[in-house]
C-alpha cells in the first residue's frame, strides 16, 4: 500500500510539467499553430522563474519572470509563424535552440555555479500546501491515507495545474474564446470572413501557451526542484507533444495521457534493475522509450486514429 | 429607380502587377436582384471582396445607402447589413450548423445563452424564408445544398440586408440552383437586396432585375435585363461576337481507342461520384462530357488516366485492358498513348515553382529522349522546350522562366504542348479552357479540332456548355455520376439543360 | 501552392537576403554577448582568430565542419522533398552502430582503406533504416514525419545508451564506450594537406571523412538537379499532386528520398569515430544532426550554400571553444544560441525582409522590378 501512494505520490509530481506543457501545446494547436517549442519556453521559464525567485526571494516573481520569458518566446513563435507565415517546425526548433543555449551562458554568466541557479528554500520556492483536515484524516484507512499523502502535500502548481483541465475543457466548449479558438484552427478562411482577426486570435492562442510553459517551468526549478540545473527539462517538452497527439488535442485525455506518461516516468526510476513479474528484467531506457514508441504506435494508426487541427501548421494567407 | 443600396465610385485594386478593378462605377438599386457577369478574372470576386471589405481598395468609395462608409474589414461589412456568400464556403467542417452561424456573432463571453438565443433566432429565420436546416447537424455531413443555405442563414443572422453571392451555382444541381432562385426572389420580396456574381448568362437571364458586366477589371455595361439580350451580353463580356461555332469539318471516326465499361469510382469519403458508367471513344471524334460542375465528370477522367482509382468496371485502351482498380501507373498510360490535360493546371498539371523546360517534361521525364542512364540530358529538353515555345506560340519565350510567372493562357499552352507533342493516341482533356483569356480560348479549340483531324480520339471535359457544344461530335451527359443521354453536335441548349438537371434521369427511376 | 511573397530579382534573393538574415541572427547574438558583459566585437576576433588563427586551427574547423555537411546534406535533400527530417541527430547516433561494429569486426585484419568503404556502407545503411522507419510510416500509414523523426531521436538515445552501457563496453571498463579500434579502424588524418600550404599543424582531427563529405556533396548536387530521381523528388516536394499526375508514387519518394538522408546523417559517425575517438563513446553526434537543420537552412538546402555554412558553423564550433578559453562567460553554449538564432531569421523569418528589400529596390530603378507577373486569375 504504502509503496503504491509513494509511486502514485511521484506519479503526480513527474505528471504535472508535462500536464501543464501539454495544455499549453494544446491552446496553440487547436488554432493552427504547431508548436514543438514547448521544451525551449519551459526551461526558459524555469530558468527565468529559478533566477528571479534566488534574486528576489519570492516565489511568486519567480512565477512571474517564468510566465513573462516564456510568452516573450511564444511570441517570437507568433511573430514568425503568424505574422511572417513562416515554417512552424523551424521556428519551434529555434526557439528551443536559443533557450538550450541562453539558460545555459545566461546562469554561468550570472551565478557561476555551472549553469546552476542558487539553491531555493523557504519563501523563494512553493511549498507543499497541507489540504484541510489531512493531519486528521492520516490514520483512516485508504480513504485518509489517499487524501493526505496523495492529495495533500502538493505544491499550489499542481493544483493549478490539474485545475487548468477542466478549465481548459470549459474554455474550449463553453465559451465564445474557445468557439472561435476551435474555428481558427479548422478553417481561419471561415472566422476572417466572419470578422474577427484570425491574426490576433492566433496570437491570444500563442500567448495561452507562454503562460502554461511558463507555469510549467515555473514548477520544475521553483517547486519541484530548489533551483535551475541546465538541460533540467531533458525532453520533458517533447513527452508532453507526444501526450498531446495521444490524447487527440482533447484537455480530458491529455491529463490520462500525461498521468500515464508521469506513471512510466516514476515506475521506471522506482523499479530501477529490479526484475518485472513474467518479463524479467527490463531495461531502463525500454521505459524511458515508452512514452515515445506508444505515441508511434498511435501516429501509425494501429490504435485509433490522431486527427490533428486542420489547418495546423499552414499559415493564413488571404486566398485571391 | 428605387434609392440606392450600394453605389460603388471610381474603385481602383491592383494585386502587384495585376490590376483587378480599373476605375469601377456601379449603383445597385434597393430591394432588386442585380447581376455581376464577366468571364472569370475580370475582376468579379475582387470588386466583392472589397466591398465585402475583405480587401481595401487601392482608391474609390463605397456608399451605403447614400452614406459614404469606409468598409475596412468584414465587420465593418457586417455592420452596415452586407453579408456574402463566398464562392467556396466559409464553413468550419465539423461545427454544428449552430456553431457556424453564431461564429463571430456570439455576442457575449459565454456561449449558453447566445447559443439559446440563436437557436430562436434561426427558427424564426427558417420559417420567414422556408430555409430549412438542422440547427444541430455537423457540417460536413450535410450536402453541399444545404451548406450553402447554412451560409445565407449566417448572412441573414447577422442582419444583412445587402446579401452577396459569388458564384453561388457553380457547385449545384439544376434542381438545387432552382431553389436557390426560388430563396433569392422571396428574399428580394422581403425588400433585401441581392447581388449575384456569375459568368452564366442564363442565371443572369432567369431571375436578375438588371445586370452589370464586367470585362478585364473594367465595367462595361449596365443594363436592365428585361432589355437587354444573351447575344448583347455576350459580346459586352468578352468584347466582341463570340465564335460560337469552332470552324471544322465532318468526323471522320476510326477504330474504338477507348472504351469504359460499367465504370464506378468513389470519393476519398466513400461517396460514389461514378456510378456504372459506359462510353467509347474512337479515332478521330471529340466526345464531350457535359454536366454542372461535380457530377463525377472530375472523377470519370481522372480514374480513366489513372490519377484516381476506381471500384470496379473495366476500361480498354485499344483493345487492351487498364488496370484502373489496383495501382493505375498514369506513366504507363502515357507510354500506351493516352495523354491528359487536367483540370487543375495550377496544382496537378505544373509545377509552378519549376522553370518552364521542366514543366515541358512533367510526367514524360521517363523518356529515353530526355534522359542519359539515370541523368536528364538538359540539351535535349531544352531545344525540346524552344520547339514546343515556338509551335505553341507561348509567351515569354524563354523556357528558364519560372512557371509561375506565365498568365494562365500560356501555362495552359505549356500543358497543351507536352500533352499533344508526344502524339498520343488518345487525349483526355479536362476544362481546357478555364482562366484562359479569348485569343488563347481559339487558339486551343482549334488545336483540339486538328488533332481529332489527325485521328486522335479526344474526351474533353468540360462545364461549359458552349464548349462542349461547339467541339464535340458526339456529347454525353453526365448527373448524379451517371450518363443520363448522349446527343449529337445539334442537340439545343435547352435539350442539354433538361439532361444535365438529370430531369429524364429522374423520370427514368420512378 | 501560390507564393503570397513578392518576386525579387535573383541575385536578391539567394545573395541579399540571406545575408541580410545572417547578419541580424548574429547582431542578435552579440547583444547576448552584451548582456553577460563582453564586447561582442573583441569576441568576434578572437571567435575567428581561433577559428583560422593557425593551422591547428584551420583543422579543427574543418573537422567539425565535416559533421554539418553531412547532416546539412541529410536535411536539405529531405526538404527538396518537402519532408522535415527532424530526426538527423538519431540516425547519426544509430549509424555509429554501423560504423563501430565494422570498425571493430575488421580492424586487426584489413588495412583502413579496406575497412573504410565497408564503414560508409555500415553507416550509410543503419543511418538509412533508422529513417526508413518514420519514412514507411508517413507513406503508408500518414503519420507526420516531423513528429515521428522527433521521436526516433529519443529511441535511437535510449537505445544507443542500452548498448553502450549493457552491451558494447568491454568487461572491466568503467566508461560507456567500446574498445579502441586498432590500425584498421582508424582513418588517415588530412593534416599533411594544410602543412603542404604552409600551415603547421600539431595534432588535429581532420580527416578522410572531410573529403567523403565534399564528394557527397557533389553526389547530392547531381542527384537533385541531374538526375531523374532528383527531378521526381523536386516535383513531389513543390506538389504531390503534380508528381501523382506524372506518374511519380508518392510512397517511393518518400521511403527512397528518407533513406538517402538517413544514409548521409549516418555517414556523419565516420568523422568522430573512425577519425578522431577511434572508438564509438555515449553522445559522440554532440548535435550535430540539429545543427544540420540550421546548415540546410542557411544553405537554401543547396550544396554550393551548405559547404560554406558549414564551414562557418565548424568555425563557431571551433572558435567558440577558443572564446571560453578567453572570455569565462561564454561557454561553447554560444553556438547553440547562434545556431538557433540562425535557424530562426534564415527559416522562420526568412520573408521578413522581404517587402523592406523589394520597396527598396523598386525606389531605387523601378523596372527592375518589372517581373511579368501572371495574371490574376479569378480575381
Amino acid at each position: 500500500m504504502d509503496a503504491l501512494v509513494q509511486l502514485l505520490d511521484a506519479t503526480i509530481r513527474v505528471s504535472v510539467p508535462l500536464l501543464l506543457a501539454c495544455l499549453a501545446g494544446l491552446y496553440s494547436e487547436r488554432a493552427g499553430v504547431f508548436d514543438i517549442g514547448l521544451e525551449g519556453k519551459m526551461l526558459a521559464g524555469a530558468f527565468a522563474g529559478a533566477s528571479a525567485a534566488a534574486v528576489s526571494g519570492s516565489a511568486w516573481i519567480g512565477l512571474l519572470a517564468a510566465v513573462g520569458i516564456a510568452v516573450f518566446l511564444a511570441l517570437v513563435h507568433g511573430f514568425a509563424s503568424i505574422t511572417h507565415r513562416g515554417n512552424q517546425i523551424v521556428s519551434g526548433v529555434a526557439i528551443n535552440f536559443i533557450a538550450a543555449g541562453s539558460t545555459i551562458i545566461l546562469g554561468q554568466a550570472w551565478f557561476r555555479q555551472g549553469g546552476r541557479t542558487p539553491p531555493l528554500a523557504g519563501d523563494s520556492r512553493f511549498n507543499a500546501i497541507e489540504l484541510p483536515g489531512a493531519a486528521a484524516l492520516r490514520d483512516v484507512p485508504v480513504i485518509g491515507t489517499i487524501y493526505s499523502e496523495l492529495l495533500s502535500g502538493h505544491s499550489i502548481l499542481v493544483y493549478v495545474a490539474f485545475l487548468m483541465v477542466p478549465f481548459t475543457w470549459w474554455v474550449l466548449f463553453r465559451t465564445r474564446f474557445g468557439l472561435r479558438l476551435r474555428a481558427v484552427g479548422e478553417n481561419p478562411a471561415a472566422v476572417d470572413t466572419a470578422g474577427i482577426s484570425v491574426t490576433w486570435l492566433r496570437y491570444r492562442a500563442v500567448i495561452c501557451t507562454g503562460i502554461l510553459t511558463g507555469l510549467a517551468g515555473a514548477y520544475l526549478s521553483v517547486a519541484q526542484n530548489a533551483g535551475f540545473v541546465k538541460d533540467m527539462t531533458a525532453g520533458k517538452g517533447y513527452i508532453a507533444l507526444a501526450a498531446l497527439i495521444f490524447a487527440k488535442w482533447k484537455p480530458v485525455p491529455a491529463m490520462f495521457a500525461c498521468l500515464l506518461f508521469g506513471f512510466l516516468d516514476a515506475a521506471s526510476i522506482r523499479f530501477q534493475g529490479m526484475p518485472w513479474p513474467v518479463i524479467g528484467k527490463v531495461p531502463v531506457q525500454f521505459i524511458n522509450a515508452l512514452p515515445f514508441i506508444l505515441t508511434i504506435v498511435l501516429l501509425a494508426g494501429f490504435i485509433g486514429k490522431a486527427i490533428p487541427p486542420r489547418a495546423g501548421g499552414v499559415p493564413y494567407v488571404k486566398e485571391r | 429607380m428605387a434609392e440606392a443600396a450600394i453605389e460603388l465610385i471610381g474603385i481602383n485594386k491592383s494585386f502587384g502587377a495585376v490590376r483587378a478593378n480599373r476605375d469601377i462605377h456601379l449603383e445597385i438599386p434597393r430591394g432588386t436582384i442585380h447581376g455581376i457577369i464577366g468571364e472569370n478574372g475580370a475582376g468579379k470576386s475582387t470588386l466583392m471582396s472589397i466591398l465585402y471589405g475583405f480587401y481595401q481598395a487601392d482608391s474609390g468609395e463605397i456608399r451605403v445607402g447614400g452614406k459614404p462608409t469606409a468598409i475596412k474589414t468584414p465587420n465593418d461589412a457586417i455592420a452596415v447589413g452586407i453579408g456574402m456568400v463566398h464562392q467556396h464556403f466559409m464553413l468550419v467542417e465539423n461545427f454544428t450548423v449552430l456553431e457556424n452561424i453564431i461564429l463571430g456573432a456570439e455576442g457575449e463571453a459565454l456561449l449558453k445563452t447566445s447559443i439559446a438565443k440563436a437557436r430562436s433566432e434561426l427558427e424564426r429565420l427558417e420559417r420567414e424564408y422556408g430555409l430549412e436546416v438542422n440547427p444541430d447537424a455537423v457540417i460536413e455531413e450535410l450536402p453541399v445544398g444545404l451548406q450553402q443555405r447554412v451560409e445565407i442563414l449566417k448572412a441573414l443572422y447577422r442582419g444583412a440586408e445587402i446579401l452577396i453571392l459569388d458564384e453561388p451555382t457553380g457547385v449545384l444541381t439544376p434542381a438545387e440552383a432552382d431553389h436557390l432562385f426560388r430563396i433569392l426572389k422571396q428574399l428580394k420580396d422581403q425588400g433585401k437586396t441581392v447581388v449575384l456574381i456569375t459568368h452564366k448568362l442564363r442565371e443572369i437571364m432567369a431571375i436578375t432585375d438588371n445586370v452589370s458586366v464586367m470585362r478585364q477589371g473594367t465595367m462595361v455595361a449596365t443594363r436592365e435585363t428585361k432589355k437587354t439580350t444573351v447575344e448583347e451580353l455576350a459580346e459586352l463580356m468578352v468584347g466582341r461576337r463570340v465564335l460560337l461555332r469552332v470552324e471544322k469539318g465532318e468526323a471522320k471516326a476510326g477504330e474504338f481507342k477507348l472504351s469504359v465499361k460499367n465504370l464506378t469510382v468513389k470519393d476519398s469519403r466513400g461517396v460514389t461520384m461514378v456510378d456504372d458508367v459506359s462510353f467509347d471513344v474512337r479515332a478521330g471524334e471529340i466526345v464531350g462530357i457535359a454536366g454542372v460542375a461535380g457530377n463525377g465528370q472530375s472523377e470519370l477522367i481522372e480514374a480513366i488516366a489513372g490519377v484516381r482509382r476506381a471500384i470496379s468496371g473495366s476500361v480498354m485502351l485499344d483493345g487492351k485492358p487498364i488496370d484502373v482498380i489496383g495501382v493505375a501507373d498514369p506513366g504507363e498510360l502515357r507510354d500506351r498513348g493516352l495523354a491528359h490535360v487536367p483540370e487543375d493546371r495550377h496544382h496537378v498539371g505544373l509545377v509552378l515553382a519549376f522553370e518552364e523546360n521542366e514543366n515541358s517534361i512533367l510526367g514524360y521525364h521517363d523518356d529515353p529522349k530526355y534522359l542519359k542512364g539515370p541523368f536528364l540530358n538538359i540539351e535535349a529538353i531544352m531545344a525540346d522546350a524552344k520547339d514546343k515555345i515556338e509551335k505553341y506560340d507561348i509567351r515569354p519565350g524563354n523556357p528558364k522562366l519560372k512557371t509561375a510567372n506565365f498568365s494562365g493562357g500560356n501555362q495552359q499552352k505549356i500543358v497543351l504542348a507536352r500533352e499533344m507533342e508526344q502524339d498520343p493516341g488518345v487525349l483526355i482533356v479536362g476544362q481546357p479552357t478555364r482562366g484562359v483569356d479569348v485569343g488563347a480560348i481559339e487558339f486551343i479549340h482549334k488545336r483540339l479540332i486538328a488533332m481529332r483531324d489527325a485521328g486522335k480520339a479526344v474526351l474533353l471535359v468540360s462545364v461549359e456548355l458552349d464548349e462542349i457544344r461547339s467541339l464535340s461530335d458526339r456529347i454525353l451527359v453526365m448527373f448524379a455520376g451517371r450518363v443520363v443521354g448522349e446527343r449529337g453536335p445539334d442537340a439545343t441548349e435547352g435539350e442539354l439543360g433538361l439532361l444535365m438537371a438529370g430531369v429524364e434521369h429522374k423520370e427514368a427511376a420512378e | 501552392m501560390s507564393t503570397p511573397f513578392a518576386k525579387l530579382p535573383a541575385w536578391a534573393d539567394y545573395g541579399l537576403i540571406p545575408v541580410l538574415n545572417l547578419l541580424v541572427a548574429f547582431a542578435v547574438a552579440g547583444l547576448v554577448v552584451l548582456l553577460v558583459g563582453e564586447n561582442p566585437l573583441r569576441a568576434a576576433v578572437i571567435l575567428v582568430d581561433g577559428a583560422f588563427g593557425s593551422g591547428q586551427n584551420i583543422a579543427y574547423t574543418l573537422y567539425y565542419a565535416t559533421n554539418f555537411i553531412f547532416t546539412g546534406l541529410a536535411v536539405a535533400v529531405a526538404f527538396h522533398a518537402g519532408l522535415f527530417n527532424i530526426g538527423g541527430e538519431g540516425q547519426a547516433y544509430i549509424a555509429g552502430l554501423g560504423v563501430s561494429l565494422v570498425a571493430l569486426t575488421f580492424d586487426s585484419v584489413l588495412p583502413w582503406w579496406l575497412t573504410f568503404p565497408l564503414a560508409i556502407a555500415g553507416a550509410a545503411l543503419v543511418g538509412a533504416l533508422w529513417a526508413l522507419i518514420p519514412a514507411y510510416l508517413q507513406a503508408k500509414r500518414g503519420s507526420h514525419i516531423v513528429i515521428t523523426t522527433i521521436m526516433f531521436n529519443f529511441i535511437a538515445a535510449s537505445v544507443m545508451v542500452y548498448l553502450l552501457v549493457d552491451v558494447l563496453k568491454p568487461l572491466g571498463s568503467m566508461a560507456p564506450q567500446t574498445r579502441d579500434f586498432l590500425a584498421g579502424g582508424q582513418l588517415p588524418k588530412l593534416n599533411f594537406l594544410l602543412e603542404a600550404l604552409g600551415l603547421s599543424v600539431r595534432s588535429a582531427p581532420l580527416n578522410i571523412s572531410f573529403l567523403l563529405a565534399l564528394l557527397m556533396a557533389v553526389f547530392v548536387w547531381a542527384l537533385i538537379w541531374r538526375t531523374k530521381l532528383g527531378y521526381e523528388i523536386r516535383t513531389y516536394g513543390f506538389s504531390p499532386k503534380a508528381a501523382r499526375y506524372a506518374g511519380i508514387f508518392e510512397s517511393r519518394i518518400i521511403i527512397i528520398t528518407m533513406m538517402i538522408s538517413g544514409g548521409l546523417a549516418g555517414m556523419m559517425a565516420l568523422n568522430p569515430i573512425m577519425g578522431d575517438q577511434h572508438h564509438m563513446s555515449l553522445d559522440f553526434v554532440a548535435g550535430a544532426g540539429f545543427v544540420g537543420i540550421a546548415v540546410a537552412l542557411m544553405g537554401r538546402s543547396h550544396p554550393v550554400g551548405i559547404v560554406p555554412a558549414a564551414i562557418l558553423f565548424g568555425m563557431l564550433y571551433q572558435g567558440g571553444a577558443e572564446l571560453a578559453f578567453e572570455m569565462p562567460n561564454i561557454s561553447r553554449d554560444m553556438i547553440v544560441i547562434i545556431q538557433g538564432l540562425v535557424i530562426l531569421f534564415a527559416g522562420a523569418l526568412e520573408h521578413m525582409f522581404r517587402p523592406a528589400v523589394q520597396a527598396a529596390l523598386a525606389s531605387v530603378s523601378p523596372r527592375s522590378m518589372g517581373v511579368p507577373a501572371a495574371k490574376g486569375e479569378g480575381a
